[in-house]
């Protein structure tokens, strides 16, 4: 075997180079040692959200190659096949090349070329004028944005609340269900602990977050022979590879899960010892219905929540690690009665209405697979606990010997999150991972820092009172804890234009993207000036109801004038939602500009040590491009923001790469935590370093700090890890983190719907206030399914991006639109029997909000009552560069035309948006669809279609042919 | 298999043209038919005609049809460059025995000896075309024992149906070789039916489940690597629905046998030159009734590769 | 020469795990960005961004649905040049084009040999071939002849592109004429198998099959839950618990 030193998750014996890699004397004439590259450069993937290291190979100054950076934490030298199509998105034909400023009517994509300097001055008059008025009128929205703690920031100094990311139509149920629970959750919060589990329970993943990092451990646990589940209800990629794939119905995980814990809880299997010390299963509740702290803990005169010693037979601390504190009973105190939260979890779901039988059929899993997969559970949990040999102390200074572990772990993400019931099913998630004791123990799902952080963290959203020319007191994006921290005005009306944080959406962490088109359209809560986004296609594939949301990007009033009055856009690509646009900055791509994986953002973290990373241009634009974060931080400086300016007004900093070095946004917490301080020795806090780029290129574009082995496990207890927590600046205090089972902000909202506290619900939001935020975890029908008739609309409808595009702009990239330029809707094949339908079929997909018409392709492995497709194959004909006989713009289809952005009216005749009630979140998944065959002469082509765009100045068309790699090899055979 | 018209009219054309070959070399040699001049040009035009003609078109499916000089190396194992060097090598022979019957009027002695060698090379490289798809594993159709009789049956044919018609044009025919010609149409008909009946029963031991190594059950193709079609499907993944398959297996048998026969048999019953246009006419329907045939026989050959495909 | 080696010093090749792929292309792309610029640069890509993409690939991934009485399963399938012992695309070709190496099994095209007679591709049973149209000869998967014994890369990266890449750890690179090499092995462990192997091409590249409903499936014998017997049911046992 080859000597070379194990390296990346590629390195098993049977992957390794051959013991010789001498060429053999072929005699063939084959150069078996051309020259690759020029140079090597490393930086950070973004063909989507994961970040993976990249080593770019540079020849002659193109890109010849870029494979996976080996010592990077995230992907560990492999990449995906977005990563390695890198090449064909950079050199993309429908790269803007210049600003544009609309000349024909919005939406035509009739435009002029104008210099950046006019560009700057077009937007600063604007943006300086709505500053001096009322400084909400600016919305500013960005997409797959890698850089929130800029974008918010400026928002913040600009003095708009009305900043968000995708994340609210993406997965912020996800990220509220964990943060709200445990303090951190799936993906950036967290990953199971893949050496070690022997159970992995996997929900509701497509092609998701994270794309790398999952594949790598799905491979490892095959390779160790550990039990992979997959409940999904399509048996496509990591589903297609389960030991066990359950074919659930969608928008019922909560109930499968609830039919699990009904098991564990009815058969003894839970980690008592583990509840009692790292969550609140013994804190005493208030069981006073009309009281005003009904629902709330008992808390001692510091604050304290209380529990009950059984032994000493009265209250004491919660977190007083030497009391006995009963976890079942009822107790009076004062005068009032309470019991503990674990007593309210098991009278919840020991009722038998959570029992296997009587969630079997809406489930459609059998009651017996649910008994079987709970046996499984508490087998691995109880029976198979592992033991690492590795003392640690926890927070209150108890010493143990060893690590325990319960060596089973699960992942979630958008087939939970995007329900308008998957803010309490991430909920149930996390709660079955709790009752097992299997949460940031050795086998388990372990977190990733900065998290864990207090559940809910801090601070909460900055927007209550906006003033001109004045800067928001924090970020426009936190959490919630009570409705006091709501967003709202006296009357109950949002002050943000998506009406996050208010009544309809309380716990809206990531904002609610999805609803800002038709808001602003609407004048609903208020008319805004501009839109300025980056980095979306809202105008398409990333809105619900895009026919309705491309009107009301060009609806104008009675004078003529768009409602939406000014909309600047950002973007690298001639995309969908460009031509909406009145003024277009383009921006570079990926391998063109500076970024930072930033801690304060979202980071790149292992679950064994914190981590960041940079990008750095690795090739000079050939356009008139420039990075949107140099131009927003120019613009900021323009503006005059505090924070971009210093004191005599000048520029503070000089594009992205000065701020990502300079900034800070607390004395010595900058972006970047690796190589701080003068002489770059610090991590975390530290002065600025002006050599911390050049430190962060010469090690591979990435910093990471790897933990001591103390500090691996029980983070949300583990005195170590705590103190090291506290040091970094990712919490406050080195407090131990208690998982709240039991959520007492969310019940707070619910005490305010009786009338309770100062800021009460409008009289008809009390009923859904009520009902939805729940303290507990439950399970309510998804509100399409309980809207429409389910006789007329029998069908779910999922979508899911294929793993080559997953968060990704495939359609203009010559490779990967080669693997998929058509996308068919599967359906099941006793479905299509019972419908008259075969193979290849053109059928029309309707729901209640409209219909589409595409191709099936019937398959075995879904839930009979659920059709799918691919998502955001279809295109517009004259965006992305594409050909008008593409097939993305005949024959590929859109599903967002069909699902609706708003729900049906309730009983006051109000209409909200498609999304969770609790945190805002797009359901894309609650659609409802039928099936139609269609007329014979309608085959053969999608509808509805829309005009094509015109094209931008100076667009060539696209190349009739690619010979990409041949000036390579031309090179090195005239260099022989 | 795509049925490349290049293909089909190559392997057509050329089987007729060495079929004629080879009954000139043999039959002229031997004194059975005349050394004229005229009927020397017409009938050797004919025939290198044909075979040139077969060859070009080949050349025309070539990717580097100037490199096809490379082509004659490989004899040793290639079926392929077996018939370019075999179909060169017939030049030399067949070119000596052209000239000795066009421009000396001569087709006996060392004449004779090159018109046997030229049927002898016609044979041969009619054998090494017919092997080119018999060898052929992957396509279970074409690896069979009705591969190689087939293409010299319909070599011989064409070519005797072609001789004939030239007899009969020159007012020189001949009774046997009118026989001849409606007995090989009949053995033609004979073969491609018995080659159609056992390719309709082949089984093919070769399925989805070993294509992919996915032993039992069913093996069912989900999505393919691509959504458009790529060379594979393009060159390999043909497929021709029942009812056309159908039709045109008719539209051969009518054309290639059916009606040449009938034409044949009248031929004898007619003096000329009614025997002579109905000879003529035989052998241009034949021609069409073999393109056809020809077509089928890339229309309806299946490669393995399709299974990956669903196909 | 396409006369066939009589025997290999080495038979490299590649182990393809089915139980373990996802299809998530990581390998297909890998390999068109490796290969477009090397050992036979360009893989052409006709009609890029319109209605009728046709490229070049040397490695591409299907999905299937394997159902038998044991139930259905969802297999992804990456297929690429298995370099068989007994290529027939090497001995149909009439230019020496095709050929083996004898060093170490690959089979390869010398592209300035190649006339573009496509017989290779129709004489490989698995598709392994696909035609340049616009440069007018045949190409295929190298096995990356050009990494695996590449001066210019680093020693730990000298494996075929699609290797390196592959995300799940689904693909393995090795001798696999020495039964002692760790890519034998775990043929012999996994009870890889041939494609086709009714064909007699001998294949060098093994799959192993998927682990479903086999004795080495993953799976827990886990004794079905009984409900606690204490006095007092589930509370009951908790107090009891509390209480020992």
């Amino acid at each position: 075997m080859s000597q070379v030193p194990l390296r990346g998750a590629n390195s098993a014996p049977s992957q390794r180079p051959l013991a010789d890699t001498r060429a053999p004397d072929e005699g063939d004439g084959v150069d078996t040692s051309p020259d690759v590259s020029d140079s090597i450069a490393k930086t950070t993937c973004y063909m989507c959200a994961c970040r993976c290291g990249i080593d770019v190979h540079i020849k002659d100054g193109k890109v010849r190659y870029i494979n996976g950076n080996k010592d990077h934490p995230v992907n560990r030298g492999v990449l995906c096949g977005k990563g390695s199509a890198g090449i064909m998105q950079h050199y993309s034909p429908a790269r803007l090349k210049k600003p544009l400023l609309r000349t024909g009517p919005r939406g035509s994509g009739e435009f002029r070329e104008i210099e950046w300097e006019e560009a700057f001055s077009i937007a600063t008059e604007r943006l300086l004028k709505i500053r001096r008025t009322d400084p909400k009128k600016l919305a500013f929205f960005t997409g797959r944005d890698q850089s929130q703690s800029l974008t918010g920031w400026w928002a913040s100094q600009f003095g708009t609340p009305n900043f968000a990311a995708h994340g609210g139509f993406c997965s912020v149920n996800m990220a509220a269900g964990g943060l709200y629970t445990i303090g951190g959750s799936f993906w950036e919060f967290g990953e199971p602990d893949w050496d070690n589990t022997k159970y992995f329970m996997l929900f509701g993943v497509a092609e998701d977050h994270d794309s790398n990092p999952i594949k790598i451990g799905l491979g490892k646990l095959k390779a160790r022979g550990a039990k992979v589940v997959s409940i999904n209800p399509c048996r496509t990629g990591y589903n297609a590879i389960a030991d066990d794939w359950i074919g659930i119905r969608p928008g019922t995980d909560g109930l499968f899960v609830f039919a699990l814990i009904h098991e564990l809880l009815k058969a003894g299997r839970v980690d008592l010892d583990y509840l009692l010390r790292y969550t609140n299963a013994h804190a005493l509740v208030i069981q006073e219905p009309d009281v005003a702290d009904d629902g709330l803990f008992v808390r001692d005169s510091d604050g304290n929540p209380l529990a009950w010693d059984r032994v000493a037979k009265v209250p004491v601390s919660a977190t007083d690690t030497d009391a006995k504190p009963a976890l079942t009973g009822s107790f009076t105190i004062d005068g009032c009665r309470c019991v503990p939260v674990f007593q309210l979890i098991a009278d919840r779901y020991l009722h038998e209405s959570y029992s296997p039988d009587a969630v079997a059929e809406r489930c459609g899993i059998s009651a017996d697979t649910i008994r079987r997969i709970a046996a499984e559970l508490a087998h691995v949990a109880f029976e198979q606990a592992i033991e690492l040999p590795v003392a640690w102390t926890d927070w209150a200074g108890r010493r143990h010997e060893t690590i325990k572990g319960r060596p089973v772990s699960m992942h979630a993400m958008r087939g939970i999150s995007a329900h308008s019931n998957g803010f309490h099913t991430c909920r149930a998630i996390h709660l079955l991972q709790v009752l097992l004791g299997t949460v940031d123990v050795p086998g388990g799902f372990r977190f990733k820092p900065p998290y864990p952080r207090s559940a809910p963290p801090g601070p909460k959203p900055a927007g209550k009172t906006v003033r001109p020319m004045m800067p928001l007191e924090g970020m426009p994006l936190g959490f919630v804890c009570g409705p006091d921290d709501l967003l709202v005005d006296d009357a109950g009306t949002p002050i943000r234009i998506d009406k996050a944080y208010s009544w309809d959406a309380p716990l809206a962490a990531h904002g609610l993207m999805h609803t800002v088109i038709r808001n602003a359209w609407a004048g609903d809560p208020y008319r805004i000036d501009t839109l300025m986004m980056y980095m979306s296609n809202v105008a398409w594939n990333s809105s619900m109801n895009t026919v309705e949301t491309m009107a009301m990007l060009t609806d104008s009033d009675e004078a003529g004038k768009y409602k939406i009055p000014f909309i600047i856009y950002s973007d690298a690509y001639y995309s969908e939602t460009v031509p909406f646009a009145d003024l277009v900055l383009p921006d570079t791509t990926y391998l063109e500009r500076h970024d930072c994986i930033s801690l304060l953002d979202r980071p790149i973290s292992h679950a064994d040590g914190p981590g960041d990373a940079i990008r750095h241009p690795v090739v000079e634009p050939d356009r008139d491009v420039r990075p949107f974060q140099t131009v927003l931080i120019e613009l900021g400086a323009r503006l005059g923001l505090p924070g971009f300016v210093d004191d005599d007004g000048s520029a503070k900093y000089h594009g992205y790469a000065d701020y990502i070095v300079n900034h800070e946004r607390t004395p010595g917490i900058g972006p970047l935590a690796g190589w701080r301080g003068k002489d770059g020795n610090a991590i975390g806090k530290g002065e600025a370093n002006p050599d911390q780029l050049q430190r962060y290129i010469d090690n591979g574009g990435f910093w990471h700090h790897d933990f001591a082995d103390d500090q691996r496990y029980y983070k949300m207890a583990n005195r170590s890890y705590l103190a090291f927590a506290e040091n970094m600046g990712f919490i406050p205090k080195a407090e131990p983190i208690v998982f709240q089972l039991y959520s007492e902000p969310i019940q707070r909202f619910r005490l305010a719907a009786r009338g309770h506290g100062r800021m009460l619900p409008p009289e008809a939001e009390r009923g859904r206030i009520e009902t939805y935020m729940d303290p507990l975890p439950f399970w309510y029908a998804p509100f399409e399914e309980a809207t429409v008739d389910t006789q007329t609309y029998p069908l779910h409808a999922l979508t899911q991006r294929p793993m080559h595009m997953y968060h990704s702009w495939g359609s203009q990239n010559a490779w990967l639109r080669q693997i998929t330029s058509q996308n068919r809707l599967f359906v099941h094949n006793r479905t299509a029997a019972s419908l008259g339908l075969v193979d290849d079929d053109w059928v029309w997909i309707e729901s209640i909000n409209g219909k589409v018409k595409g191709q099936i392709k019937l398959i075995d492995g879904v839930n009979a009552d659920t059709v799918w497709t691919w998502n955001a194959i279809g295109k517009r004909r004259g965006s992305w560069g594409l050909k008008d006989d593409a097939a993305e713009s005949n024959r590929g289809f859109l599903l967002n035309h069909i699902i609706g952005d708003q729900t049906s009216a309730d009983a006051n005749g109000k209409r909200y948006s498609n999304s969770d009630p609790v945190t805002g979140q797009a359901a894309w998944f609650d659609l409802r669809v039928r099936i139609v065959k269609c007329a014979a002469e309608e085959a053969g082509f999608t509808e509805p279609r829309f005009e094509r765009f015109q094209q931008p100045p100076r667009f060539e068309p696209s190349p009739d042919k690619l010979s990409f790699g041949a000036e390579f090899r031309m090179k090195r055979e005239a260099a022989e | 298999m795509h049925p490349a018209f290049s293909v089909v009219f190559f392997t057509t054309a050329t089987g007729a043209g060495y079929g004629l070959l080879a009954l000139l070399g043999v039959l002229a040699g031997q004194g059975f038919v005349p050394p004229d001049f005229w009927f020397g040009l017409v009938g050797m035009g004919l025939a290198l005609g044909l075979i040139l003609a077969g060859l070009l078109s080949s050349a025309g499916h070539l990717g580097r049809p100037e490199r096809a000089w490379r082509a004659f190396s490989q004899w040793r194992s290639s079926w392929l460059s077996r018939e370019g060097v075999a179909s060169v090598a017939t030049f030399v022979p067949a070119g000596l025995f052209a000239v000795g019957w066009v421009f000396l009027g001569r087709t006996d002695g060392w004449m004779a000896i090159a018109g046997l060698l030229a049927a002898i090379g016609a044979v041969v490289t009619v054998c090494t075309t017919g092997m080119i798809y018999a060898s052929l594993k992957p396509i279970a159709q074409w690896h069979s024992r009705f591969t190689l009789p087939g293409y010299l049956i319909f070599s011989a044919m064409t070519g005797s149906v072609l001789l004939n018609a030239l007899l009969q044009g020159f007012a020189i025919g001949s009774n046997t070789l009118l026989a001849v010609s409606v007995l090989l149409t009949l053995l033609g008909w004979g073969w491609k039916l018995a080659t159609w009946r056992y390719n309709d029963r082949l089984e093919i031991p070769t399925t989805a489940n070993t294509a992919t190594g996915l032993a039992h059950g069913t093996v069912r193709s989900l999505e393919w690597p691509h959504t458009e079609e790529n060379y594979l499907l393009k060159e390999m993944g043909f497929r021709i629905a029942r009812k056309h398959k159908a039709r045109l297996r008719q539209i051969t048998q009518v054309l290639a046998f059916a009606l040449p026969t009938l034409l044949l048999i009248a031929a004898f019953a007619l003096p000329w030159p009614y025997a002579a246009v109905l000879s003529a006419l035989a052998a241009i329907v034949q021609f069409a009734g073999m393109l056809v045939e020809r077509w089928l026989f890339f229309a309806e050959a299946k490669h393995t590769v399709t299974l990956y495909y669903g196909r | 020469m396409t006369c066939l080696p009589a025997h290999t010093d080495k038979k490299l090749g590649l182990v393809i795990d089915l139980d373990t792929c996802v299809g998530c292309q990581a390998c297909v792309t890998a390999c068109k960005e490796w290969n477009t610029g090397g050992h036979m640069a360009p893989l052409t890509d006709i009609d890029p961004y319109g209605g009728n993409a046709d490229g070049v690939w040397f490695n591409r991934v299907h999905s299937y649905e394997h159902t038998t009485e044991m139930g259905g399963r969802t297999v992804n399938f990456p297929r690429s040049c298995l370099h068989c012992e007994q290529p027939a695309c090497v001995t149909v070709c009439p230019t020496g084009a095709s050929y083996k190496r004898a060093s170490d099994g690959i089979v390869l095209v010398d592209e300035d040999k190649c006339i573009g007679c496509k017989l290779c591709s129709w004489a490989c049973p698995y598709g392994a071939r696909e035609f340049d149209t616009d440069i007018g000869v045949m190409k295929k998967c190298t096995l990356c002849v050009d990494r695996i014994y590449n001066d210019n890369l680093a020693e730990e990266d000298r494996v075929p592109a699609c290797v390196a890449a592959c995300p799940t750890s689904a693909r393995h690179f090795g001798d696999l004429g020495d039964p002692e090499s760790a890519v034998s092995r775990l043929v012999v462990e996994r009870s890889g198998v041939d494609l086709m192997p009714e064909l007699g091409y001998r294949p060098t590249n093994k799959y192993l099959p998927p682990r479903a409903h086999t004795q080495r499936a993953a799976s827990v014998p886990a004794p079905a839950l009984e409900p606690v017997r204490a006095e007092g049911g589930f509370l009951g046992w908790v107090d009891r618990m509390l209480s020992n």
